[in-house]
This record gives structure tokens, C-alpha cells and sequence, in this order.
């Protein structure tokens, strides 16, 4: 393109220079008519192209405000990026960050502006009751203010392939309610061969602890949950947690459970066939729809009958959007970022969002709207993880997770729990050393953030 | 005969060192003062506070149980990356190194891994070895193996190795074939003649005479296992089982990518440059000048 400029003729070094350096000036002059808006997501796939559906949908709605939707890598790698940015100066204006970030980013202090006082700022109006109750107090302070934006939230349900069941004589139809009943099904499916892996699961702390914990009414942290004060320390060595352990690995010794791995590399093992029951995120539906060859069901995570109070609701996984702070950063812009955050909650665009991608209907009526259209009895199953999730009024046991650097808690727990796996230790002494390791941690994160 | 050549221009060579100097500091020496300034902080990941406590990191890395099963870990695999990744390359480049039909083709097919990203070999082989989805990884359990990296630290700290070593064959192939090009046939063919059998004449003349590029491959090995196996360990096993693949570059990214622990994961960085300006300086002091290039 410089060969038709006039300075072609004579392509110095500095006068080419000065046009590139120049050219994004060029463009920035042309789009300066609107408020621009950084926005950076984590999502792949469907997903991203469903957002960023929602961000073109936003733009072309009215011409004041422009939002510029870019993918940085995966959750870790976009919280790192917005840190990164925000201490050269130039964080976006919106970053989308994994629920067990959220900790981090509430003690962010000046690096973030809550929801709740962007609205106030900008006197855009805006009601945070739409949002379910197991959504909105994760991402809200004890007191209720909010301070990130819910989008993409998932809970953990049970996947059972009914061939397999049928296969080994079981009737798929009847709810697995408690742990003895996963164990006997998992057993009998190995036993008459009709899958390799009788039971397995995906994200393992997040399934195995942190909803187990909710489900069951038990904490996973004191100062519930961490809501309450960064010197919180985990639970998870509690009898009840113990003897869960212990019953996985006495399920593995019978063959009847195989671990799937860290984080979501368990997914792979319920649409390829291999595991009859998987317990996973219920956002795992796309790829079940697209890849599974036999039938299939969804059920609600068990419990062990004996514990008293369960089964509570389950909690919510997934991310949320964060506003952030960067100098010379104008009302405009915060206006801008209010507004097209208001878009997002709109019920039609998250019913879209429900629809497409199997991410949970977050705000009031949505559910309702589609029940009544007959949706659920034509679609079984894809109402599980929101009846599941909202089941019971949370307790402080089941309202969430705010503590600091969950994402290297729960390696610790995924190590500790490989290592009694592999036979190296007992329940007890991995939980025991889970605990002790993850309270390191978050007396690191206390002491940095004090 | 040497050709010198002389600037009349006092500036011009200065001028032409520039560059170089600029992208050694900007991307070598800036980076590095940071990490050393960075190791004697302890601060939140934003920066908003900010501690000074001079080597409190470091104090609490040499103390940590856990580094020291890094270090463990990463003698073993760097060891055995290093012998895994040399001892091939040099058989293969002996028998490519004979007056064989096709040399010149093999010669270009054995460089190709050299050309794949380490994280893209490693999700190769994932998808050879897995235990459910890959052919191997079935083959073995066909054959009653209980192959399950997932769970078994020695075998995922194995297949580790074994792709990390495989990506730098090519490498030690090059350097191999162009050491033994280099030594006159005549020797070799002197000590045929005079009886030696085709062992002998390889152990006493051939990998003497190749010991310079040995140790230059040695030292460019193990710095390879130590920093550039992380894509490798990334995506096949995140370190794991339990900490069977935690080496001390995995733990510095863990440390502060995941845990955003800055002080102590930069503490652990200037440790890693001392141990590689360590290795450099063995490299330089007692092997460069036996090396012929």
C-alpha cells in the first residue's frame, strides 16, 4: 500500500517509518466520533462467536458507543493479561475472569470499579435483583452490592449414558440419589462390561469438593466460605470429606471408577463412551449434542442420605465481567461500558445465550418464560442444572467460593487427591496435607493483600 | 590468511553494535533486573502494595519441601532428556554419516520434529498415548500393561522425557553428522586396515575425536530440558501426577501465572539464571575452546 503514496518514490527508511507509525492515528481519527470500548474474553468456539454476536448485535443497536470483543487466551492466561495491562497503564475496560478469580479481583482495589458503583456513577439504571440469588451472591459482597457482571454460568450435573445402563441391566430412568446408589450402578455397568469407566469426573475439585461441600451443607472454608475475611482456611479434611475420598478410592480398587485427570480433561471421557457416569459442568451439553453416539441422560449430583440437611443447591461455575480502571479513563466510557453491560442482561439475550450454548438462564422469567412454551418437556433434561441450582435458599455453605488464589487451591487438592489415587497415601493424610498446603497459599494471598 | 577490516568512522562501528546492544538490553538485561528487583518484593498481583523484605522469597523457596522435590525432579528428567535426546542422534548420524543409498533423504527427513512446536509434539503424542483415545496407549492396555500417565508419575515423567527427547534428536543429528564429517577418513581407514573392528575404530578414534561437539550438545541439552520442555510438560500432564512432572521451570509458571505469587516465582527465576550463567560459564571456561566448529 505505501507503493501508492507519494513518497513512494523515494522509499526512505524514516518516511515509510512515519506512515506506519502514523497510519493507526489515521484510523483512530476516523472512529473518534464514538466511544470506544475494550473488551477482552477468554471464550473459543460457539461460545465467542455467540459474544461476540452479542457485542456486534450491541453496536449496530445504536451509534454512540462502539465495543471492541478480543479473545486473550484461556482464563488464566486473560487474568494475567488484564494484570498485566492494568499496571502498564492500560488495562481494558472490560475483562471476563473464572469465578475462582474472584477473589483476586475484589481485592484489586483501585484496579477494578465494582458494578454496583459504575451504575451509581454513571446514573445508568439497573436492577441486580433480575439476577438469580445463587448467582448474584457470588459475585456480590456480604452486604449484597455487586461487583462483577454475571454472564456465563454453569453448575455440575451427572451424565449417564442409558445404553450403558440398559447394557448392564439398569433402568436409566431412576435418579441416582445417592452415592451407594452411583457406586452400585458404576459397579454392575463394569461388572457386565458395558463401558470400560463406570464413573468418573471432570474438574475434580470443583465437582468433588467445592459442590460436594455446597450439597452437602458442609463448609469448604471458614468464614464462610472466605465471604467474610481473607483469614479464611479450608475444611475440606472434615469426616464427611474424608470418607468421600475414601469412597472413591474404594470405587477405583473395584474398578469402578477411573480418574479422568485435572481440570477438564475428564469432559473427553462422557461423549466418547468410555465413562457411563461422568460428573462434569452441565456446559459440557454442546459437545454431548455434537458427539455422543448413544442416548443419554442428566441428573442432579448425588449425596450421602445420612448427612442431615442435604441435598442443598448446587453453585454456579463459569466466569463474570469485570470492570477496570486505567488513568484518564472518561465518564463516557464508563456510560458506555454501563450500557452495553445492561444489553447483556436483557432476558432475550440470555435466552439466546441459554438456548445456544446450555449456560444457565441467570435472570428471573427466562426459565418460567420457556417452561410455559413447552421447551423443557420437548428438550429433557436441560432444566436439571437450574432446578438443581436453585433447590434450596443458599446457606453460607452453599453461597459460593471468595478465596484467594482458588486456582492453585484446587491444583493443590487435584495433586494431593492424584497422590492417594496412585496409592502413596490415605484419604486422610491427603486431605490433611491439601489443607495444610492450600492454608499456605492463603496466608500468601492474606499477607499480599493486606 | 585473515582479512582485517578497519573503520576510519570512530562511531560507525558503535552504530552498528546498536541494535544488538539495544535487543540485549531491552529484551535481555531490562527483563532480568526486573526479576531480581521483583524476587525481594512481596506484593499483590496489581501492584498496589508493595513490601519490601529483601530475601524473604528466597528464604522461603529453599525452604519449601516442595521446591526441593522440583529440583529432584528436574535432575532426573534433564538427565535423562539430555542422554535420551544425545545417544540416538549420534547413532543415527553414524549410520547417515556412511555411503549409504538415499543419504541426503534421510538426512532432511530425521530434522523435520526439530521444526514442530514443543506443544504441538506434545499433543501428538497425547493422541498416540493416551490411555482411551490414543493407538499406543490402548495397545498397552490390550497387552494387560496398567498404562495410565494420568495417574502413574513414573510413567507420565517417562513420556515427558521421551517427547522432549524426540523433538531434539534433529538437533544433535545436525551437530553429529557435521562433528563426524569433519573427521579425516584416513584415520579411520588406517586403523581398518590395521585390523580394528568396526567398535574399536568408533570408541577410540571416532568419539574421541567428536568430543568437542559432545560437550557443546551436552551443555545446549541441558539447557534445552531445563527451559524449553515447558510446552512439552504443559500440555501433556500440567506437572502432574501429584508433582511427578513439577520441574523447576513448571513451578516458576505455576507459581506465578496460577498462584500470581510474584516475589517467590521471580526468586525462582534469578535462581534458574544462576544455575544457567553456571553452566555458561563451565560451557565457555573449559569447552568452547576445544569445540571446532
Amino acid at each position: 500500500m505505501h507503493h501508492d503514496h507519494p513518497n513512494a518514490r523515494r522509499p526512505k527508511g524514516p518516511s515509510v517509518l512515519a506512515i506506519c507509525l502514523l497510519s493507526p492515528l489515521l484510523l483512530f481519527t476516523v472512529a473518534q466520533a464514538q466511544v470506544e470500548v475494550e473488551f477482552w474474553h477468554a471464550f473459543t468456539g460457539v461460545n465467542a462467536e455467540l459474544l461476540e454476536g452479542y457485542v456486534a448485535d450491541f453496536n449496530e443497536s445504536q451509534d454512540e458507543y462502539q465495543v471492541n470483543p478480543s479473545f486473550r487466551g484461556s482464563y488464566p492466561e486473560t487474568m494475567v493479561a488484564a494484570i498485566s495491562a492494568f499496571r502498564a497503564g492500560n488495562a481494558p475496560h472490560i475483562v471476563q475472569m473464572f469465578e475462582v478469580g474472584t477473589a483476586t479481583m475484589m481485592a484489586a482495589g483501585e484496579a477494578i470499579l465494582p458494578v454496583h458503583q459504575l451504575f451509581e456513577q454513571t446514573g445508568v439504571a439497573f436492577d441486580p435483583e433480575i439476577y438469580l440469588p445463587a448467582v448474584r451472591s457470588y459475585y456480590s459482597l456480604p452486604d449484597g452490592r455487586m461487583m462483577s457482571m454475571p454472564f456465563n454460568s454453569s453448575t455440575a450435573v451427572m451424565w449417564i449414558n442409558e445404553d450403558a445402563f440398559r447394557d448392564a441391566g439398569l433402568d436409566p430412568e431412576v435418579q441416582l440419589e445417592t452415592w451407594d446408589d452411583v457406586r452400585a450402578a458404576a459397579t454392575a455397568i463394569v461388572e457386565a462390561d458395558a463401558a470400560t469407566c463406570g464413573f468418573s469426573m471432570a474438574w475434580p475439585t470443583w465437582t468433588q469438593y467445592e459442590q460436594f461441600s455446597a450439597i452437602h451443607d458442609v463448609p469448604f472454608a471458614t468464614r464462610a466460605n472466605g465471604f467474610e475475611g481473607l483469614d479464611a482456611e479450608l475444611m475440606i479434611n472434615s469426616d464427611l470429606h474424608v470418607r468421600h475420598l475414601q469412597t472413591l478410592i474404594d470405587m477405583q480398587a473395584d474398578g469402578a471408577f477411573t480418574y479422568g485427570g485435572r481440570d477438564a480433561a475428564g469432559d473427553a471421557l462422557f461423549p466418547s463412551g468410555e465413562c457411563a457416569i461422568l460428573q462434569g459442568s452441565s456446559g459440557l451439553l454442546a459437545r454431548v449434542l455434537r458427539e455422543a453416539e448413544f442416548d443419554w441422560s442428566v441428573q442432579m449430583l448425588p449425596h450421602y442420605d445420612d448427612v442431615e440437611g442435604a441435598p442443598l443447591n448446587s453453585v454456579i461455575g463459569g466466569a463474570s465481567f469485570w470492570v477496570m480502571q486505567a488513568p484518564g479513563r472518561t465518564d463516557e466510557e464508563y456510560t458506555a461500558v454501563a450500557n452495553f453491560f445492561n444489553y447483556l442482561a436483557r432476558p432475550e439475550v440470555i435466552r439466546d445465550w441459554h438456548l445456544q450454548s446450555g449456560n444457565l438462564p441467570i435472570v428471573f422469567g427466562v426459565f418460567d418464560e420457556l417452561q410455559a412454551e413447552g421447551y423443557y418437556d420437548e428438550n429433557p433434561g436441560r432444566d436439571i442444572p437450574y432446578e438443581q441450582l436453585t433447590r434450596a435458599t443458599p446457606t453460607e455453605n452453599s453461597r459460593g467460593f471468595r478465596l484467594g488464589n482458588l486456582p492453585e487451591i484446587r491444583n493443590i487438592i487435584q495433586e494431593e487427591i492424584e497422590r492417594a489415587f496412585q496409592g502413596e497415601q490415605g484419604a486422610q493424610q491427603a486431605l490433611d496435607t491439601a489443607v495444610e498446603r492450600g492454608n499456605a497459599v492463603l496466608r500468601a494471598f492474606e499477607r499480599a493483600n493486606r | 590468511m585473515r582479512r582485517r577490516s578497519i573503520f576510519r568512522n570512530k562511531l560507525l562501528p558503535y552504530a552498528l553494535l546498536a541494535p544488538q546492544l539495544a535487543i540485549t538490553i531491552v529484551f535481555f538485561f531490562w527483563p532480568a533486573g526486573q526479576a531480581i528487583y521483583g524476587s525481594l518484593l512481596i506484593e499483590d498481583p496489581f501492584g498496589l502494595r508493595t513490601t519490601f523484605v529483601w530475601f524473604e522469597n528466597f528464604q522461603t523457596v529453599f525452604a519449601d519441601r516442595l521446591y526441593l522435590d522440583a529440583v529432584r525432579v528436574t535432575i532426573v528428567f534433564s538427565g535423562l532428556v539430555t542422554f535420551f535426546a544425545m545417544a540416538p542422534a549420534l547413532l543415527l548420524a553414524y549410520m547417515a554419516d556412511a555411503s549409504i543409498r538415499g543419504a541426503r533423504g534421510y538426512r532432511t527427513l530425521i530434522v523435520w520434529p526439530y521444526a514442530i512446536a514443543p506443544a504441538v509434539a506434545a499433543v501428538l503424542f497425547l493422541f498416540i498415548f493416551h490411555p482411551s483415545i490414543g493407538q499406543v496407549g490402548q495397545g498397552l492396555r490390550e497387552l494387560g500393561l496398567r498404562w495410565d500417565y494420568r495417574l502413574n508419575g513414573n510413567q507420565a515423567l517417562f513420556l515427558t522425557i521421551f517427547v522432549s527427547a524426540w523433538k531434539q534428536v534433529s538437533y544433535n543429528f545436525l551437530f553429529f553428522l557435521a562433528g563426524l564429517q569433519s573427521i579425516p577418513k584416513t584415520i579411520v581407514e588406517a586403523a581398518a586396515i590395521d585390523g580394528a573392528p568396526a567398535g574399536r575404530r568408533f570408541w577410540l578414534i571416532v568419539f574421541p575425536l567428536l568430543s568437542p561437539t559432545t560437550f557443546f550438545l551436552l551443555i545446549v541439552n541441558i539447557i534445552y530440558a531445563f527451559f524449553d520442555t515447558f510446552g512439552v510438560i504443559h500440555a501433556l500432564t500440567q506437572g502432574g501426577p501429584g508433582r511427578a512432572t513439577t520441574t523447576l521451570m513448571y513451578k516458576v509458571y505455576r507459581d506465578g501465572v496460577i498462584n500470581l505469587d510474584l516475589g517467590g516465582s521471580s526468586a525462582q527465576s534469578v535462581i534458574l539464571m544462576l544455575a544457567v550463567i553456571v553452566l555458561t560459564v563451565v560451557q565457555f571456561r573449559y569447552i568452547e575452546r576445544r569445540v571446532h566448529y
